[in-house]
């Protein structure tokens, strides 16, 4: 086990040896995360799988090209080069296959990737039985091997992250025009093609800047993941991008970090668990639809509505169909507010415990029957006034008003304007005669059991 | 023989004349696959005027649109908007695409999107500008949407949403505006601030050309008609255009499928 002092150095960046590599791979997360962002929105996520894939044959072909000329086929400019043509051949394969014949996006990615990868397996072979080939090591862009990163990785991950967040600053507004509604950026005259290039070739730089680190079969987790586990967190564009880029680059952070004391366990796949670890809290916990956020709202909005539902059928009971200036708060038997709705007993019962808690029911100590507070009477007053408005509204003016009901407002009148409602209230008093602080419900009331 | 010449005559003289036209459009044909989808379409649109392109669907009506806005490759034929081309007009003109065309979880507020109609306006680069949020805020007013501003989108209910579209096409504040069925499925509601809002832009003289669906409300909304069905069936003053003979060539048999309704408002005038 590694002593607690070699963790923290690590971590602190203060150990030299890993200390590149751990900068290198934040630089990426952060790029990642970034150009992840965009690539999700603009739902080129397969894409961004093809582009990856098809880096390989051109790794293999520019170590052939350089050797075959003389030269060091292991010189990373060169063989991310190729890489980068033959990722961005495979891109242009996918479209062309798209736009000229009838094969759907997903048949054509798949086509391609696969077809690609095998022909970069296939080149990497005949390396292999090249005399030159036993030094080649090419097979470490397929799963990454971030200890082999050196200086020269460095300075093209500095330039990478740096051209990615000037574009995105830069293009921020244009970018987004782009992903949300290319049609309407293209009626403005907005370059449409020149700004996918753009967005494109920034792909492309952050995947082959990335392939030494994660490897071309990762690095399309690496771009994606932390962009949806940012979308957990909020609905404005900007902030899902920093975020997103935060999390590529803790997960970076972190994986290189944790690489670096387990031998043997490769970093690629530790960023990309890393990655997924943030998604799976996200997905979770993410404050705007993250998936507890969802069921508290959810039951939430039940709980409100079961408190409602028992105070307007308490109401209704003691209404009992005849309209009186004043309510008389008498106990009602468990057994008639059962009959009046599709509840069952142990949601019923949960509902009063819940209106006890409030203060809206006297303690229930007789099991049989409940008794409204005075509290509880007013809200159930108001509670039924609201409802009937509703009603009648949705009666009235049946046109306009399902885009405008909003039955759980407090006050109607925020809604719909005191006029409104003055005249809602007319209404519903024309039902009958004799005038009360809660109208006359528009339809007859079934009493319960 | 007299009468071929007088109406070669006539064609050249409305050819001169618009020129200042906001929409003309010469022997337009657009293909794709190998097929036509509209052929032959000669059309003038007078100033001022709301125009419903009606049609069945598969007929073209979006594609009319598109290849007016440069968006579709055309196979033949020249549009254009006030005696230019559309690209050196493009700043008057303002487009309202099918509300289906985009995500609508997409991570952006209403009025974000309304800005966006400011972009054509604004150069590589700059950002949307304190002024462009107000005039995207006041569009939003315009169309009863200044409480939902910044919602993001996927919060509202289809009709906003079209309602949020047809506002950012309001800040692009132009002469002449192309709407891609922003009568489908809305709610009456909205249907309705659509309507009022049509008939104020052509209060300020503005052209509105209308892809629409429900002939019952095409006399009522709209003072001129285009009848297309690949090609251009008939056009012109909705009164003069909208018969029983023009609506049966355009649809066919399938206008029986259509709405009784649409068969009664023709008779009723």
């Amino acid at each position: 086990m590694p002593e607690l002092a070699d963790i923290c150095n690590v971590f602190l960046l203060r150990d030299y040896n890993t200390r590149l590599v751990v900068i290198c791979t934040v630089l990426l997360g952060c790029a990642c995360g970034l150009m992840g962002g965009f690539l999700l929105l603009r739902k080129r996520s397969l894409m961004g799988d093809t582009l990856s894939h098809a880096t390989l044959p051109g790794v293999g072909l520019s170590f052939i090209l350089a050797v075959a000329l003389g030269g060091d086929g292991k010189s990373l400019p060169i063989l991310l080069v190729g890489a980068a043509i033959t990722g961005v051949i495979g891109c242009a394969a996918v479209l062309f296959i798209r736009e000229q014949t009838r094969i759907k996006d997903d048949a054509a990615m798949g086509i391609v990737l696969s077809v690609f990868f095998g022909a970069g397996i296939a080149i990497l072979g005949a390396i292999q039985t090249m005399p030159e080939g036993s030094a080649a090591g090419l097979e470490s862009f397929i799963y990454g091997k971030t200890a082999s990163m050196v200086m020269s990785d460095f300075q093209i991950l500095v330039f990478v992250t740096t051209c990615v967040i000037t574009c995105s600053l830069l293009l921020f507004k244009e970018l987004r025009l782009l992903c949300f509604d290319e049609t309407f950026a293209a009626a403005l005259g907005w370059p449409v093609k020149f700004l996918d290039i753009l967005l494109l070739a920034l792909i492309t730089a952050v995947t082959v800047a990335g392939l030494q680190a994660v490897g071309l079969i990762l690095i399309i987790a690496f771009l994606i993941t932390p962009a949806a586990a940012a979308r957990f967190w909020t609905h404005q564009l900007d902030r899902m991008l920093v975020l997103s880029a935060l999390i590529g680059g803790a997960s970076g952070w972190l994986g290189a970090s944790l690489s670096a004391f387990i031998p043997r366990l490769p970093a690629g796949a530790v960023i990309v668990l890393v990655a997924a670890l943030f998604f799976v809290v996200s997905l979770l916990i993410g404050t705007e639809r993250g998936v507890i956020v969802r069921f508290l709202r959810q039951s939430q909005l039940k709980k409100r509505m079961g408190r409602q539902h028992l105070l307007r059928a308490l109401y209704e009971i003691l209404e009992g169909g005849r309209v009186t200036e004043e309510l008389n708060i008498r106990t009602v038997p468990f057994r008639q507010i059962r009959g009046r709705r599709t509840w069952s007993d142990t949601q019923l019962r949960d509902y009063i415990r819940h209106a006890y808690n409030d203060g809206l029911v006297e303690a229930p100590n007789k099991v049989d029957s409940i008794l409204l507070t005075k509290t509880g009477l007013a809200e159930a007053a108001q509670v039924t006034r609201n409802h009937r408005l509703w009603e009648m509204y949705l009666i009235e003016y049946a046109d306009v008003a399902p885009s405008r009901v909003d039955r759980d407002a407090d006050m109607v009148e925020h809604v719909l304007g005191e006029k409104m409602v003055t005249r809602l209230e007319n209404k519903l008093r024309a039902y009958r005669s004799a005038g009360s602080l809660v109208p006359q419900s528009p339809h007859p009331i079934h009493p319960g059991d | 023989m007299s009468s071929e010449s007088d109406l070669l005559i006539q064609v050249e003289q409305t050819g001169s004349s618009s020129k200042s036209l906001p929409l003309t459009i010469r022997d337009l044909t657009v293909a794709y696959h190998r097929k036509p989808v509209i052929w032959d379409i000669d059309l003038s649109i007078p100033e001022g005027k709301l125009v419903s392109v009606v049609g069945p669907n598969g007929a073209g009506k979006s594609t009319l649109i598109k290849a007016c806005l440069d968006l579709i490759p055309r196979a033949s034929g020249e549009v254009s908007i006030y005696g230019q081309s559309y690209k050196k007009r493009r700043k008057r003109v303002g487009y309202v695409p099918q509300r289906e065309s985009v995500d609508w979880d997409f991570p952006v507020s209403a009025l974000d999107v309304v800005a966006m109609g400011t972009y054509g306006k604004l150069g590589w680069f700059r950002r949307v500008s304190k002024r462009s949020k107000a005039l995207s805020m006041e569009a939003l007013e315009r169309v009863g949407l200044a409480d939902y501003a910044h919602r993001q989108i996927s919060q509202l209910s289809g009709g906003q949403q079209q309602r949020t579209f047809l506002a950012r096409a309001l800040v692009q504040d132009a002469d002449i505006y192309f709407m891609d069925e922003p009568f489908a499925a809305v709610d009456a509601a909205t249907e309705r601030a659509i309507v009022e809002l049509l008939k104020e832009l052509q209060k300020r003289g503005k052209t509105v050309l209308v892809v629409h669906h429900d002939l019952a409300t095409v006399p009522q909304y709209f003072d001129w008609t285009v009848l297309l069905n690949m090609r251009v069936v008939a056009a012109g003053p909705t009164d003069e255009v909208f018969t029983r003979e023009n609506l049966r060539r355009t649809y066919g048999g399938k206008l029986t499928l259509f709405t009784q309704a649409a068969n009664e408002v023709v008779q009723s005038r």
